[in-house]
Parts: C-alpha cells; sequence; structure tokens
C-alpha cells in the first residue's frame, strides 16, 4: 500500500540485495547467476547475503506459522541495511509484502522492501529496455502471486516486448493457475497435475518455443509435466531473469 | 449432528471426479459474468457492497432487533435459533400448531443445512422443493452440487431418465417438454400445502422487509399461495436501510448467472389478513464465523457461487466432494468455523491459492488469505500437520535458522536423492511429485557454492 501510489525510485548509490528462493539456491542457481549478470548490466552491483536461507512460505501456507515466524524474523535480520531486496519469484515477494505482517507486525517494514524482480525494474528502476537480445517466440506464465496478490500488471510483458527478436505469443486462458500450490502440489498430487496439463495444453497451444516465467516453481511444475509428453517435451523453459539477461 | 464423513470428503478432494462437463460450464458461466460486469461500474458497485456487509456485520445485533421490531409491527412472529436442530424444531412446531402436513419449499441452502426434509420426512410431513433444480435433485435422492445450480452434475438426459422413473412420463431430453412436466406436478403442490418457506436472501432492517431473488416464480408462490410462510434467515442476511439493496441486486445476478438482474426481485412486506408469517432467524456457526476477526469477511458472502465457478478444484471435484452444504473456497472457510475445524480441517488445504476466487467475488472477500489462516487454525487445534509433518517442519525451521544447518540439510538432499535413486525409493512428498513431473536435478554447483567460490577468485 506504502509503495503503489507513489513508487519509490532507486537511487544510485543504494544497496540492492538479491534474495534468491530456497529450492532456488539448489535447483535453479542459473537463474541467481542471471540476475547478477542482468544487474551488472543495468551498472547495480548486486549483493548476497550469504547467509539468506528462505522467506518462511513454505511453513506459512501449510499452516505451520509457528515455524514460519522464525524464519521470516531471520529474514529481516539478514536483510537488515538494505535499500532494496530483489527476488526473482512473486511468490516469495508475496510472502514478504502482503503476508509478512499477519506473522509479525514487526515485519511489515522489511517485507515492504521486497520487490518482484520486473516491478523492481520498471516500477523502482524505470527501466524498461535491459538491452537484451533473445530470438525466439515466447509464452509469458504470471503466476497467481504475482498477479493476484502483487498485481505486477504489464511489468513482466513490457520488459519482454523490449528484448530485441523475441516474439510474444499469448497462452489461452493465460489466468488460470498451473497447479503448483507449493504442499498443494504433493497433498493434492493428482488434482495439481490435472491442473498443469491443462496449462501444459494451453502453452503448447500458444506455439511458443520457451515457456517463460517470473516463477521458478510455476517452470518446475508446468516444465516438469512437459518434459513427460512427447508433443511438449521441446518447449523449453526460462526465468524472465535468464531471458533479460541474454545477449 | 451434522452428517460430514471427513474421510468420504479426504477421498473425494483427492482426485478429479466431477461431472465431465463442469469444466467447460463453468468456463461458460464466468464469461457471461466477465461480460454482465461491463454494463456497471463494477468495481465501485464491490467496494459499495462490502462496504455495506462490514457496516452491517460489525452492526448484526441492533440491526436484527430492529428487523425484528418492524417485521412484528407488520405482523409477522420472529423466532431465534442457536442452532440448526433449535431452528428445526421451530419450524416442526410452527407445522405443529398449524396442523400442516404438506410443504412447499422455495430455495434454501440454510434449510440444507438444516437437514429439513430429511425431518419433515421423520415427521411425517410431505415436503416439495419448487425450484427445478432442487425438485430434481430431490427426485434423484441427492443433495445440491452447487448452490445457485443444485442439479449442475445431472445432464438433460440424466433428467430424462429419472423423470421418466420418477413420475412415469415417457423418455424424453426436451428441456422444455420435462420443464413441463415439472411444473405441472408442483402446481397443484402450491394449492395444497399448508405451509410454504423461503430463504432470505436481504432482510432489511428498517422496513423489516424480507427480499429473496429468483428466476422462476416458485418462491412467490411459496410465499403466497399456503396460509403460513416461513423464511428462514441467517443472522448475516441484514442490511440497514433499502437504500442499501440496489448495489448488491447490481451485482448478485451478474455474478451468480451473468443477469443484469434476476427476473423476480421480490419485497415481503407482511402478511394479509388470515395468514401468518414467521422468520426464524438463525445463527447455526455463523457466530463463530463472525469471531473470529481473520474469517469475519467471509459473513459478507451473498451467496452467488461465483467463487466455485472459477475455482480449478471446484472444477474438477465438483460439488459434493466437500461434504457439506457449501462447496467451493467459501466452503472451505466456513465449513470448519461452523461445523468444526477438528472435523473439516482439511477442506482449506483443498486449494493453490491462486486467488482467482477473491478476483471475481462481487463483495470482494479475502478468500485465499483466510484459506491460508483456516490451515493455519486447523495446524493449531492439531486436526491437520500432525506427526511426521509437524517434525518435518521443526526440521525445516531449524535448517534454514542458520548456514551451517542450511549446508548441511543440502548436503543431506543430495545424499538422499542420490540413495533414493539407488535403492528405488522414494518419500511420500518425492514420490508424489514423480508420480506426475519430472523434478530438477539439485545443482551440482547451488548458487550458494557458485558465489562463494566467486569471491574466493
Amino acid at each position: 500500500m506504502e509503495t503503489t501510489a507513489a513508487a519509490p525510485r532507486y537511487t544510485s548509490g543504494q544497496r540492492v540485495a538479491l534474495f534468491l528462493p530456497c529450492y532456488g539456491d539448489v535447483l535453479f542457481p542459473d537463474v541467481g547467476r542471471a540476475m547478477v549478470t542482468l544487474f551488472a548490466r543495468l551498472g547495480i552491483r548486486l549483493e548476497y547475503p550469504l547467509d539468506q536461507t528462505c522467506c518462511g512460505q513454505p511453513a506459512f501456507n501449510a499452516g505451520h506459522w509457528d515455524e514460519a515466524r522464525t524464519v521470516a524474523q531471520r529474514f529481516a535480520t539478514v536483510f537488515d541495511g538494505f535499500d532494496w531486496i530483489v527476488v526473482p519469484s512473486g511468490s516469495c515477494a508475496t510472502m514478504c509484502r502482503v503476508f509478512y505482517p499477519s506473522l509479525d507486525p514487526a515485519l511489515a517494514p522489511i517485507g515492504a522492501r521486497v520487490y518482484e524482480l520486473s516491478t523492481f525494474l520498471v516500477d523502482v528502476m524505470g527501466v524498461v529496455d535491459v538491452g537484451a537480445r533473445f530470438p525466439y517466440a515466447i509464452a509469458y506464465h504470471e503466476g497467481c502471486h504475482a498477479r493476484r496478490e502483487l498485481r505486477v500488471g504489464d511489468a513482466p510483458l513490457r520488459l519482454l516486448r523490449a528484448v530485441r527478436e523475441a516474439r510474444i505469443v499469448d497462452i489461452p486462458s493465460s489466468d488460470e493457475c498451473c497447479g503448483f500450490g507449493g504442499l498443494f502440489s504433493v497433498k493434492f498430487d493428482e488434482l495439481s497435475a490435472s491442473m498443469g496439463e491443462r496449462k501444459s495444453a494451453n502453452v503448447r497451444a500458444s506455439g511458443a518455443d520457451v515457456l517463460v516465467s517470473g516463477d521458478s516453481s510455476c517452470l518446475m511444475q508446468i516444465g516438469g509435466l512437459m518434459a513427460r509428453d512427447p508433443a511438449t517435451r521441446g518447449i523449453r523453459t526460462l526465468h524472465i531473469a535468464e531471458v533479460l539477461a541474454s545477449t | 449432528m451434522i452428517h460430514y464423513d471427513p474421510r468420504a470428503v479426504h477421498g473425494a478432494l483427492t482426485h478429479p471426479h466431477g461431472p465431465p462437463g463442469l469444466p467447460a460450464t463453468m468456463e461458460r458461466i464466468v464469461a457471461d459474468k466477465h461480460a454482465a460486469q461491463t454494463q456497471v461500474p463494477w468495481q465501485q458497485l464491490r467496494a459499495r457492497v462490502h462496504a455495506i456487509k462490514r457496516y452491517a456485520v460489525a452492526n448484526l445485533g441492533w440491526l436484527l432487533t430492529e428487523f425484528e421490531k418492524q417485521f412484528s409491527a407488520r405482523g409477522g412472529t420472529v423466532l431465534w435459533a442457536r442452532t440448526a436442530d433449535e431452528a428445526a424444531a421451530h419450524f416442526l412446531d410452527i407445522c405443529k400448531r398449524h396442523g400442516v402436513r404438506s410443504v412447499v419449499k422455495g430455495k434454501s441452502m440454510l434449510s440444507e443445512e438444516l437437514e429439513l426434509n430429511e425431518r419433515l420426512a421423520t415427521a411425517g410431513i410431505d415436503a416439495v422443493e419448487t425450484d427445478l433444480g432442487e425438485y430434481i435433485v430431490q427426485l434423484a435422492g441427492q443433495k445440491p452440487s452447487h448452490i445457485i445450480a443444485p442439479a449442475l452434475h445431472l445432464s438433460r438426459q440424466d433428467i430424462g431418465k429419472l423423470f421418466a422413473a420418477k413420475l412415469g412420463i415417457e423418455y424424453t431430453d426436451d428441456p422444455q417438454t420435462l420443464l413441463a412436466a415439472a411444473r405441472a406436478r408442483l402446481r397443484t403442490r402450491y394449492l395444497e400445502a399448508g405451509l410454504g418457506m423461503t430463504g432470505v436472501n436481504f432482510a432489511i432492517a428498517e422496513s423489516g422487509t424480507i427480499v429473496t431473488v429468483e428466476n422462476e416464480g416458485n418462491q412467490a408462490l411459496s410465499a403466497a399461495a399456503p396460509p403460513v410462510y416461513v423464511a428462514l434467515m441467517g443472522i448475516e442476511k441484514v442490511i440497514p436501510r433499502l437504500l442499501d439493496l440496489p448495489p448488491f441486486l447490481h451485482v448478485l445476478a451478474r455474478a451468480a448467472t451473468g443477469q443484469k438482474l434476476s427476473v423476480y426481485t421480490h419485497h415481503f412486506l407482511g402478511p394479509e389478513d388470515g395468514r401468518t408469517w414467521y422468520c426464524i432467524i438463525i445463527d447455526a456457526g455463523r457466530t463463530n464465523v463472525l469471531a473470529d476477526e481473520a474469517t469475519r469477511e467471509s459473513l459478507y458472502c451473498i451467496r452467488c457461487g461465483a467463487c466455485m465457478n472459477v475455482c480449478p478444484i471446484y472444477r474438477r471435484v465438483g460439488g459434493w466432494a466437500y461434504g457439506w452444504v457449501y462447496p467451493g473456497p467459501i466452503g472451505s472457510v466456513e465449513t470448519p468455523q461452523m461445523i468444526g475445524v477438528e472435523r473439516a480441517g482439511e477442506l482449506p488445504f483443498a486449494s493453490s491459492l491462486c486467488g482467482a476466487c477473491q478476483h471475481e467475488c462481487p463483495v470482494n472477500i479475502d478468500l485465499p488469505h483466510q484459506l491460508v489462516y483456516m490451515r493455519h487454525k486447523a495446524v493449531q487445534r492439531r486436526a491437520m500437520g500432525k506427526g511426521l509433518e509437524r517434525s518435518a517442519f521443526r526440521f525445516w525451521a531449524r535448517a534454514m535458522s542458520s548456514l551451517p544447518a542450511y549446508k548441511r540439510a543440502v548436503r543431506l538432499a543430495r545424499f538422499g536423492t542420490a540413495a533414493s535413486a539407488r535403492i528405488g525409493w522414494k518419500p511420500g512428498p518425492l514420490a508424489a511429485w514423480t508420480r506426475y513431473r519430472d523434478l530438477p536435478p539439485i545443482a551440482a554447483e547451488t548458487f550458494k557454492e557458485w558465489w562463494e567460490r566467486r569471491a574466493q577468485s
């Protein structure tokens, strides 16, 4: 709320921290490296507090709020002193920005400094063209947290449209959930997979070479399903940071 | 005791088994809703009805007593019920007092909460549903699978077969013929009935009027034809003034069916001479929703069904899977509060938390947040997240609380996945994931390892 009316702007010399989702560290390290490359090109030396682990969302969404609070409070300590915290995930950003206050009101200020990548670039830095080149047909999948909690709006698409030689194609029923949902994906695996299969079919219908998203978790779900179907096996999945880092 | 079987719900919620045509039907209804929204300043109306409900729910006490005063002044009698049992007892008392043997029912989900049909049958009173969908479901001996479209799970052909078997007509799947058959049978029932009942969409405190909306005309007949009328009303239905009603009428029909307005909007102004009216005002667990600040907004619900229409879970499992009267996201929040977290605590977990429900809700109820909150409540009450899961999250919280512990956990995960691959066994969550999906491998070099190596070089 404090940032939507007149979004604060990044000014040169401020400290910007990279927060990488916990699963991202071990499963998608390329996304982190792409973030470093991308921000270096924009003249920002990302700092990475090595002590960081997780925002606490897995426990929070599972109902284990005491455990989530412990991890969230640690997040606040680790990222204390940074002007901006940028995370390549709409879901982790939602946890910090939207849900931290319900865990502990004292976490609201740190939560408000956390930005999902595309909104940080477009709204905070005022950058749309990051100088990327990516000669493929791209379908963009927006995570539900980014869409409905953060309301990132057209920020990711504006960034992608500015990418040289990229062609953006539309996914039918693009506002439907991919079915990941964290613990939901394994507790209700059949339902989750059923939702993902519909999404995969729609991605296939888009005619994209590459499926791009601001959340690696959605890509893990959709990509994991597409890999098992010969009709979709050829469609690559990439985080938007990786596309924006490409030249 | 309310009928709710947690084990049956667990089984029904975990796999897609809804009617095959359900997703397409729901998509069509949501598309109609979106088209209807463009005819009015939708977001302003949402904010307006949200604000009216917030005021009404915050002032329930005096609004309800004001309604009672005004309804009584118009010649009606208000009865209060703390529980479904008390409400049903009131209803049966009224039947007894007036020597009622036959009841015509307008659509009311609250009467489902009361299990009124079963109770009336036990008392030897013949009750018939007069809403076409409800009539079909009653003939089939089933429960509604949707709060607006109770027979959504049945095809035209299913209904043709049902009518042939139960009404003795020749099989047809022509909707007009089927409708005429139902109408012919219902018409006589209104005239025979000793009592008619309906639900309540809105109760106007300042005037003591009951407002109901419908498309078929059966509510009007149920309320007006028999000598005795009973309105079943949840405590959350009261709004302060008649002036507060129009924005609700703008959003309700649009959100429910994509109509600009329901075919009929009735204002029941009080009994004519020789007729008797009752309004049973019922809590039945609503004050549990009210008392918990985190779920209070759920009482703003106007029962339009939009949240379930858009819900990817509802579309896959159908309404019965939720085990009680209210399916979909609103049911997953309200049911545990109303009948007990201990029994229905699993419901809010059957969600990817995509938030489409709130996005479609005409009253802008924060359903996804309430779903997460109800998960927390279920874990707190030890209805969910017990045993191994609780230990796992404790272990996880420790692993996330220091860098060395985190690194140990990563090493353990590497070792674990390698061992799992060797022995060909996977722990539950991993098995559940890989049943349908590939999992990316744990990176040979994590980002942290890369960052440290880069810092050293």
